[in-house]
């Protein structure tokens, strides 16, 4: 089964000890991280845990399936060096392209879970991002990527339409459609959750508006294409806007920065309309390379301050909100929730998105699909450990009193330090003012969503290695920017995509709303989808019960639908192109991915706890109104109305989700049986194969045979 | 010093691979090398045409949340 010319060596003993070193080390990090108790554990036993982990995983477990399952053929030209137009297909430099496609599946998402999921220790989602993204993640990404490069670049929809059929390929697109809106709606309420109250933040994300209009007239006008040059003005601009912040804040201009979280809300939602009618090279394209030069900037801080400070981590291993399922920062157990809350880092579907689309049309030899599919997606876990460790060194009095619900903790620090002495932690009410003041904030209480938490962390590691104690507000509002900067652009982007996707559905009844030059079309559908969207911030800002409690499962949910949808198409493509004997590879992964969801939503459409099940909330709400009772932490019946309008609403989605779900798998069920019963009626949609001239290098460093094998192509001359 | 040139060279040759900014030469050269001397578009034509291929499908350099 050996691809033709790589004979197998015998492995030599130095390679041997290498390699049983790192499995040592690997192991050394997870024995630490699961037995110790009670004490203060660093974070470099989760480093190590996690580095050796990917080291394994990606040196044998990646290598057996890109060589024995996908059977990647250095021989066979790719679509980039087959269809080369010099713009979209052209092959790429791996590296370059490594660098490209990290910077596209990285975002806010392997941010935010993990912190979330730190309510219930930082062990279940520490293990959970590492053997997810090495049995799961990494595997869907690698997978996806070889099926769309063997089939010219396409879309993952278009391969559910061509590989399962119909019905199946609709489910799948209203599916991404519905996940579109849930993520655009619950980032932005993450946006707001940051803002809120806070001028300094206010004033310089606003800023970054006017940065971008500026960088995209710079390069449209003045000098087009330069986009190193304009970036780099562009990041001196936003820390000066940074700086500025804190003498707003100091101001008498602070009043007008400080906003309630429902002026928020109506802003973003009209910023998120304009900017996703406005010309592309006005405000997305510039914010793009923005927010991309921050990202890459600002991970790699994150990076060398991990390595640097090797903090402790002060949050319990597992705390007993796990078993019980009442934490205050979501509902629900351990199982299933702790797996759909951290979905970018472990398992995304989001990635099969970018993994089908610019990247294969841009893949220069079949060899370098597991360095830059499996390869990335190890990084962005990563980042999700991280994320991890920043949200576990902090205090965990602090991080409850942050990331409970207000209705929970009310709105004092005094009321806050008792309610986190009922959850079993403590922070006096002059601790919580003073963590506050440190990063210069007006409360800290309530700042739900995950990236006010991550910007205290970050704060906390960042001023240790770069400027002290002095810097701490300076490194929280930079982490919040750097959070916003990306949701911003999400919100502009996914708009866009979320119109394209209606346009397309509603071109099948109405062919001029096609046409992406028809400008009433266009303007109507992006009203349609922020609408949409604007709804759920609407839903979350004033959700009685805490917005990113309620939504959040559903996001989680969605999420993780979009990864059951891209493994699906894996499987029934390694079903239907005779690997039936390796469609475990893919379908262990999705077999645990849909427990996880189907179980998850079947909790939040039937659990008679109210806390967890959205039926049950609602007629516990609904009862009390018929009674005329008020129930806390409602305080009104306006609230009380409100909660039952929501737990409708989210639960007839949980379940409509599901659904879609069980579509999905049964259609393709149907069409692996079909296939499995007359293998000679199946067509598959792969080009057909050309030869490659194309001589590179597989990994990141070249070997020897690849050394030898480049000067052998050198010396016979292009 | 060549070393330290080098490296920044390679540096450069990077960043400008990932921000896409050697894509008009790319393409300049992509046309050259198929008909030497066919009519190429300025860079700024050439700018103006990739953003507004970008405008009409927005899934194209769609980034992940």
């Amino acid at each position: 089964m050996r691809p033709a010319g790589q004979p197998r060596t015998a492995a030599s003993p130095r390679k041997i000890a290498v390699w049983t070193a790192v499995a040592l080390v690997g192991a050394a990090g997870w024995t630490l991280l699961a037995l110790s108790r009670g004490e203060e554990v660093s974070a470099a036993w989760m480093v190590a845990a996690a580095l050796g982990s990917y080291a394994i995983g990606y040196r044998f477990y990646a290598r057996f399936i890109a060589t024995r399952v996908l059977r990647v053929d250095r021989t066979r030209a790719t679509p980039a060096e087959r269809l080369g137009d010099g713009v979209d297909f052209h092959p790429t430099d791996r590296r370059v392209l490594l660098g490209h496609h990290f910077a596209a599946i990285a975002g806010a998402g392997p941010l935010v879970g993990p912190v979330l999921a730190a309510q219930m220790g930082y062990l279940p989602g520490t293990i959970w991002i590492i053997v997810g993204v090495v049995f799961a993640g990494a595997v869907q990404d690698m997978v996806v990527l070889f099926f769309s490069t063997r089939r010219d670049g396409r879309s993952l929809g278009q391969m559910a339409r061509e590989e399962i059929g119909v019905l199946g390929g609709a489910a799948a697109l209203l599916a991404a459609f519905a996940i579109m809106i849930i993520l655009l709606g619950v980032l932005a309420l993450i946006i707001v959750n940051a803002l809120a109250q806070s001028p300094w933040g206010t004033f310089s994300i606003g800023m970054t508006i006017p940065i971008a209009l500026l960088m995209g007239f710079y390069l449209r006008v003045l000098r087009p294409g330069r986009v190193t040059e304009v970036s780099l003005i562009g990041v001196a601009l936003l820390v000066l806007s940074l700086v500025a912040g804190r003498w707003v804040a100091d101001s008498s201009w602070a009043d007008t920065f400080t906003l309630q979280p429902k002026t928020l809300v109506v802003w973003l939602v009209a910023y998120g309309f304009i900017a996703s009618v406005l010309p592309v090279w006005t405000l997305l394209a510039p914010r793009d390379y923005l927010s991309t030069f921050m990202k890459i900037g600002t991970i790699g801080l994150l990076a060398v301050g991990v390595l640097v400070t090797l903090p402790n981590l002060k949050m319990d291993a597992v705390t007993h909100f796990a078993g019980r399922g009442d934490g205050p920062v979501f509902a629900g157990s351990l199982f299933p929730f702790v797996f759909i809350t951290i979905a970018c880092g472990a398992l995304s579907g989001f990635h099969a998105l970018i993994s089908s689309g610019t990247t294969p049309k841009m893949v220069q030899k079949e060899t370098q699909i597991r360095m830059i599919g499996y390869g990335s997606m190890l990084m962005e876990s990563f980042v999700a450990v991280m994320a991890l460790v920043a949200a576990s060194i902090i205090d965990p009095g602090l991080y409850f009193a942050m990331n409970a619900p207000a209705g929970v903790i009310g709105d004092t620090v005094q009321s806050a330090s008792q309610a986190v002495a009922h959850f079993g932690y403590s922070i006096s009410p002059d601790q919580l003012a003073a963590a506050a003041k440190a990063v210069e904030e007006q409360t800290l209480l309530s700042r739900t969503g995950g990236a006010p938490t991550l910007a205290v962390g970050v704060a906390d590691i960042f001023s240790q290695v770069f400027g002290g104690a002095g810097m701490k507000a300076f490194w929280y509002h930079f982490a919040i920017m750097f959070e916003a900067l990306f949701i911003l652009t999400a919100l502009d982007a996914g708009t866009r995509v979320g119109r394209f996707m209606l346009q397309d559905m509603l071109g099948n009844v109405y062919k001029p709303l096609r046409r992406v030059s028809w400008k009433p079309g266009l303007v109507l559908c992006s009203a349609a989808v922020v609408a949409l969207w604007g709804y759920f911030l609407w839903v979350g800002v004033h959700e009685p019960l805490g917005g990113i409690n309620q939504l959040f499962p559903v996001f989680g949910i969605a999420n993780q639908l979009l990864a059951a949808v891209a493994l699906t198409v894996c499987t029934t493509l390694l079903v239907k192109s005779g690997r039936v004997k390796w469609a475990w590879i893919t379908g262990v992964p999705l077999a645990w991915d849909a427990t996880v969801t189907l179980t998850a939503s079947w909790q939040k459409v039937f659990s008679g706890d109210p806390k967890v099940g959205f039926f049950t909330q609602r007629s516990v709400y609904q009862d009390a109104i018929d009674a005329g009772k008020v129930l806390p932490p409602a305080k009104t019946m306006d609230d009380m109305h409100t909660v039952v309008t929501n737990s409708t609403v989210d639960g007839v989605l949980s379940a409509v989700l599901a659904l879609l779900i069980v579509v999905v798998i049964a259609d393709a069920a149907r069409v692996c049986v079909r296939h499995l019963r007359n293998p000679s009626a199946t067509r598959l949609s792969e080009a057909p194969y050309v030869e490659s001239a194309i001589v590179a290098p597989a990994g990141l460093v070249a070997s020897k045979e690849e050394k030898a094998e480049l000067a052998a192509a050198e010396r016979s001359g292009p | 010093m060549s070393r330290a040139r080098r490296a920044l060279g390679r540096i450069r040759w990077y960043v400008r691979e990932l921000t896409g900014e050697s894509g008009y030469e790319r393409y300049v050269a992509h046309v050259r090398q198929h008909t030497p001397d066919a009519p190429v578009p300025s860079r700024r034509e050439f700018e103006r045409w990739r953003a507004a291929e970008r405008e009409g499908d927005p899934r194209s350099g769609f980034r992940c949340c």
